[in-house]
């Protein structure tokens, strides 16, 4: 099954109310996925900084001390903390982690993207990272019932593939492997056996070749083979696409003030102004973006 | 349609917020032949599931909102009517009695229907009335893809467009279609509108409330070739 929230703001003085409004919708949506939650949230850049999210086995081992070891600043939240650098050294940091903490594993990378996941029901993986309390301009929330790999928390979604980028996935692809081999050939990595990891990341490469979202997500329409409702997030963009045989659930509102994702129309019942929105099945096989 | 013992039978209202799926669906299944509580109507349903499925009594139920999976499902005798828009399955596999929508249905709106009438005013999303058997489905606007597929019996009228794939597989249903049909699936045709279908036409038309918006005139039939179900060796590499 499980389930998808995407929450794309228009209005900025909602910016700060985005993570409440997100966790309410991936908790509304606990049933489809109980094995594990995760959120990626896109926040506010600051001039010439980037950020990596990173997660650790080990918390109390890992993060003390990195913030000195990196020269970086670090927020530690529970399992993940966010560590913060020049634009230009986050490359050369995440290559420092690398040597200095390797079970330490990178969600995500960017200047706004931040990637909060676990195994855990939704609203207690909520609570770890306080998804409530953080603003942002958009963010997608994924709750898991596993089918293609493992309930482990690399196994959870969103997947970071790119700079920026994540996706979400409700389905399965039966040509992940074939696919998988071909990105490996094209100097992709793959952190797991995951297929949706697959789908993030030939839209990573897409994009990395020159192609726009929208271009990108077209792509998957031929290129991947299987059941899939996607959600994908870039710095400035929110992207959506079904499968052409759309048996997985999608509904979308639009008002003045966001474009909202659910997996089902509750889980955006607690919208603002959600009653006199635009409400709209995505059609199959058609790509719908919007972009900053 | 509406068998109401008492006319002017006070409305129950249930709040399904405050209590709950269970206790709502408990007191519809506990009605009995006869009873007097025949006006309901169902507030707070924020995309709830299951909402008033597994009626079996000639009650009327407005459900006020948008609804959740399987809405009406397995309905009998009932009159559902939902003001908002329903999510997949409404009415799925219903008996007999009407369920109306006022908005749009989500996917598979009327699956395995076997009698009754559903009512869509917006349009209807994929595999609307697949492998219906019996029931009759009014859609005021469109339907989407391998709508009735393998649909055994009924009629399914549309008054907007249908979908790729139009009635695949399809058995004994009678499909109506008064806008464009992207592409019929495998042994479905169309057929002449004969004056049978136009008089079943501007019934199904009137009890689907429809008769102010469209004419039998305007639709053309879709139906089964018969050549893929009956077994037929020369029709082997059509299977």
């Amino acid at each position: 099954m499980c389930g998808i929230v995407g929450l794309f703001l228009k209005d900025k003085s909602l910016e700060p109310q985005l993570g409440r409004l997100l966790s309410d919708m991936l908790v509304t949506m606990t049933d489809r996925g109980p094995d594990s939650a995760g959120i990626a949230i896109y926040r506010a850049a600051r001039p010439g900084r980037a950020r990596l999210t990173v997660q650790s086995a080990d918390p109390a081992r890992d993060f003390p001390g990195l913030a000195e070891a990196l020269e970086a600043e670090v927020e530690v939240k529970d399992t993940h903390a966010v560590i913060e650098v020049p634009e230009a050294e986050l490359d050369a940091t995440r290559a420092r982690l690398g040597d200095l903490r390797p079970t330490v594993r990178v969600m995500s990378a960017g200047t706004g993207i931040e990637i909060y996941k676990e195994v855990g029901l939704p609203r207690d993986v909520a609570r770890r990272f306080d998804l409530a309390s953080m603003s942002g301009t958009h963010g997608i929330g994924h709750t898991r019932m596993a089918t293609e790999s493992a309930v482990t928390t690399m196994g959870a979604h969103p997947f970071s593939t790119g700079p920026d980028q994540c996706l979400v996935h409700n389905g399965s692809l039966s040509n992940h492997n074939a696919v998988r081999r071909t990105l490996r050939r094209a100097g992709m990595t793959f952190e797991t056996e995951n297929d949706t990891e697959v789908a993030a990341a030939y839209l990573s490469h897409r994009m990395a070749e020159g192609a726009g979202l929208g271009e990108a997500l077209e792509g998957t329409l031929s290129d991947l083979d299987g059941f899939f409702t996607f959600v994908v997030g870039t710095k400035d963009g929110f992207g959506v696409v079904r499968d052409p045989i759309a048996c997985k659930p999608a509904v979308m509102a639009e008002t003045d003030r966001y474009v909202a994702f659910g997996s089902e129309y509750r889980a955006m019942v607690g919208l603002p102004g959600i009653e006199g929105a635009r409400v709209w099945e995505p059609e199959p096989a058609t790509v719908y973006f919007w972009e900053r | 349609m509406l068998h109401s013992p008492v006319a002017d039978a006070a409305v129950r209202t249930f709040d399904l917020e405050k209590e709950g799926l269970r206790a709502l669906n408990a007191a519809l299944h506990a009605l009995r032949p006869g009873t007097n509580e025949t006006r309901w109507e169902v507030v707070n349903t924020k995309g709830s599931h299951a909402i008033a499925a597994g009626v079996d009594a000639p009650v009327t139920i407005t459900v006020n909102g948008t609804t959740g999976y399987y809405c009406a499902g397995m309905n009998k005798q009932a009159t559902i009517r939902v003001t908002g828009s329903a999510g997949p399955g409404v009415a799925e596999n219903m008996m007999s009695g009407t369920v109306v929508v006022e908005g749009d249905a989500s996917q598979y709106a009327g699956a395995t229907g076997r009698g009754g009438l559903l009512v869509i005013k917006g349009n209807a999303s994929s595999r609307c009335g697949i492998s219906m058997k019996g029931i009759s489905i009014v859609v005021h606007g469109s339907i989407g893809h391998m709508s009735a597929f393998m649909a055994q019996s009924g009629s399914l009228v549309v008054l907007g467009d249908a979908g790729e794939a139009l009635g695949d597989s399809l058995y004994e249903a009678r499909l109506f279609v008064r806008g464009k049909v992207k592409s019929l699936g495998a042994d479905c045709v169309e057929k002449e509108v004969r004056p049978e279908h136009l008089e079943l036409l501007e019934d199904l038309l009137r009890r689907g409330e429809a008769d102010g918006k469209a004419r039998p005139e305007e639709f053309r039939r879709y139906g089964s070739a018969r050549k893929l179900y009956t077994f037929n060796i020369d029709n082997a590499g059509a299977y």
